[in-house]
């Protein structure tokens, strides 16, 4: 065993007196310079998607037929489409169905995966191999498929293309999370726990979950991301977002008959799907070293 | 101290054992041989009594004491009796099981540095033992991690309470494992080799907080350890084994003053010590030549007979078995070492 792995590198004066971890988490994160801006294109992302309505200049559903597929100028700053709508409204009001798409169907996809991931990590054998066989059978399944058979069965809306992201994140979910517990169960505070008289749900959540939380809110930052892509695929394909309101997708989509004239029907919404991934992933990547808290300088 | 000696559960007199393993056997199944880990191995335990059990490794100390803790995989085939208080516990489900560990049978492991949860406090790990055994609230049960974190000898506790397991040191780290496992006034605390993982300095810190424990709360004590200094200093009575075989059980002064079995006068003189020199001034250690025999073959004879220069056709030719010599000295050889009469055998 390494003697003091405590505190590497770090700045004497920053480890003189124990902090809490947030604080902690806080001052690595300043020093990540890729994982700073991620954090604050993301916080800008959900404050767009938050307070979207309050920031439109025009009504993004408004058509105005004196001015199509106008160019970028001061009165529309990201120009118009080919009805006449004013395009940054409609991008920031994409941008709310985007995160919305983005948060819930991640969030759909824990709920469901991290208890099979426990399950199948913890108890094993039967469990496991229930757990495991169902998440291969769904990795088989592609996603594009899954999505339109949903939407074919239960009609394209948001909603249904948000559960239909969500399922198909599940099976990475859960073996991710199988794979922390298995590896956590063996170690050596999971075995002090249970000598020490714990029972199954503390042992699970209290020391097997809380430790496998930097993986899981890596994955979710890499979720995000990806079911914000998703959810264009399927408003692009006419499966998601209906066209009457707005999304990053039905932008793109309504844009290519016009690609030639007027390149910023398809540039704007493309450049903020690909700002929001980015700023995800990078923000994912910088969590994963500041949520470590034996202090990730290595 | 607000904890004094407690009454055990089941209100017996506290004259007897608190813990008897009598005859136990433990074997691991494996697809074309069985492994016998633990072959025969009996000791009794009295309130605040350190028994030491000494052996190399891979010769059943560790698995003796998952054994008495319930923690054998279930893969494991035990026989033989462990009594807690009277109460059987071969053969006991989890639901026996999980009541008595952290409660009334406590563990420290040898791993400070892992066997802490990285993601909570001290004092939150303390607590949960409290609030799981005893239904303390969060409020008494932080209060009283704040009082264990001083009877294992950290100091400013009531700040040390709310630090996580990586701001401490390796020392501290086993005071807090220690504070775990006496939360709760356990009758027997298994300790498996506590101090080996620390430094040298900080060893005998961890025994003297063992044995002001022992003095305090009266909790007997399992120390398994292959450092006989440890034994020397902090044991009442060792118990030897080899080969998952006991081969000799004795109070510590008598087994240092007059180690009969073969092997155990090999254990010690493995050990440097101060005079211990030759004619030309150099300290001369006295290995054992061989090593632990396969414990897949469980052979009726002396286990120990291949290493060993006293042994004879009989020792390869029938299992010794365990007899009582002066003095409460209980021996597994046909031909122990008799130091009495002349002391300078050639050994």
């Amino acid at each position: 065993m390494t003697a003091a792995v405590d505190t590497a590198p770090v700045a004497p004066a920053a480890v003189a007196k124990p902090r809490g971890r947030a604080s902690d988490a806080w001052r690595r994160l300043r020093r990540n310079k890729l994982a700073l801006t991620g954090a604050v294109l993301g916080a800008l992302f959900v404050l767009v998607a938050v307070f979207s309505t309050l920031l439109t200049p025009y009504d993004p559903a408004q058509p105005d037929f004196d001015h199509v597929l106008a160019a970028p100028s001061w009165t529309h700053w990201l120009g118009t489409d080919d009805l006449g709508r004013d395009q940054l409204s409609r991008v920031l009001v994409g941008v709310t169905a985007s995160m919305q798409v983005g948060v819930l169907a991640v969030a759909l996809a824990f709920v469901v995966a991290v208890p099979l991931g426990l399950l199948a990590g913890y108890y094993g054998k039967f469990a496991d191999t229930v757990v495991s066989r169902l998440t291969d059978t769904m990795l088989a399944f592609p996603f594009l498929v899954l999505a339109v058979g949903l939407a074919a069965v239960l009609g394209p809306s948001l909603k249904n293309a948000t559960i239909a992201i969500g399922i198909s994140q599940i099976p990475a979910i859960v073996r991710i999370t199988r794979a922390e517990t298995l590896r956590l169960k063996h170690l050596d505070y999971v075995g002090a726990a249970v000598a020490n008289g714990a029972g199954d749900g503390t042992i699970l959540f209290r020391h097997i979950l809380p430790n496998a939380t930097s993986a899981l809110i890596v994955q979710a930052t890499v979720g995000i991301p990806s079911a914000i892509i998703g959810e264009a695929v399927l408003s692009f394909l006419g499966l998601g977002v209906q066209p009457p309101s707005p999304s990053l997708g039905v932008m793109l989509s309504s844009a290519q008959p016009f690609i030639a004239n007027a390149p910023w029907m398809a540039v704007f919404p493309g450049l903020v799907i690909v700002l929001a991934t980015l700023a995800f992933n990078l923000l994912g990547d910088g969590v994963r070293d500041i949520l470590d808290p034996r202090g990730g300088s290595r | 101290m607000t904890t004094t000696a407690p009454s055990p559960a089941t209100g017996a007199a506290r004259t007897g054992p608190v813990l008897s393993v009598r005859d136990l056997t433990v074997s691991f199944a494996g697809p074309d041989d069985t492994v016998h880990a633990v072959d025969g191995v009996s000791y009794d335990l009295a309130p605040g009594e350190v028994l030491a059990v000494v052996g190399e490794s891979g010769c059943g100390k560790s698995v003796t004491s998952m054994a008495v803790m319930g923690l054998l995989p279930p893969t494991a085939r035990i026989g033989g009796s462990i009594t807690l208080d009277g109460q059987e516990l071969v053969g006991a489900d989890e639901r026996t099981w999980r009541p008595l560990r952290g409660r009334r049978l406590s563990m420290i492991f040898q791993e400070p540095m892992t066997s802490l949860n990285p993601v909570l406090t001290v004092g939150r790990q303390i607590a949960e033992v409290l609030i799981r055994h005893q239904k303390l609230s969060k409020k008494e049960a932080r209060a009283r991690a704040v009082e264990l974190l001083d009877l294992v000898g950290i100091p400013a506790p009531d700040r040390r309470v709310d630090e996580y397991p990586h701001q401490l040191s390796g020392g501290m780290r086993q005071r807090v494992m220690i504070a775990i496992a006496v939360a709760c006034d356990p009758a027997v605390l298994i300790a498996d080799e506590p101090t080996t993982a620390l430094d040298v300095t900080v060893q005998a810190g961890i025994l003297d907080v063992l044995k002001n424990l022992r003095d305090r709360l009266g909790t007997a004590i399992v120390l398994i350890t292959h450092d006989l200094g440890v034994v020397a200093e902090t044991a009442d009575r060792v118990l030897v084994m080899y080969a998952g075989r006991p081969v000799e059980q004795a109070p510590v002064d008598e087994l240092f003053a007059a180690p009969s079995h073969p092997y155990t006068r090999g254990l010690l003189g493995a050990v440097l010590r101060p005079g211990s020199r030759t004619k030309d001034g150099r300290a001369r250690l006295n290995e054992i030549p061989g090593l632990v025999p396969d414990l897949r073959s469980r052979p009726d004879a002396c286990t120990f007979a291949p290493r060993c220069a006293f042994a004879e056709d009989d020792c390869r030719g029938g299992r010794p078995q365990l007899r009582t010599l002066a003095g409460g000295h209980r021996i597994a050889c046909h031909h122990p070492v008799t130091p009495q009469p002349e002391e300078e055998v050639s050994a």
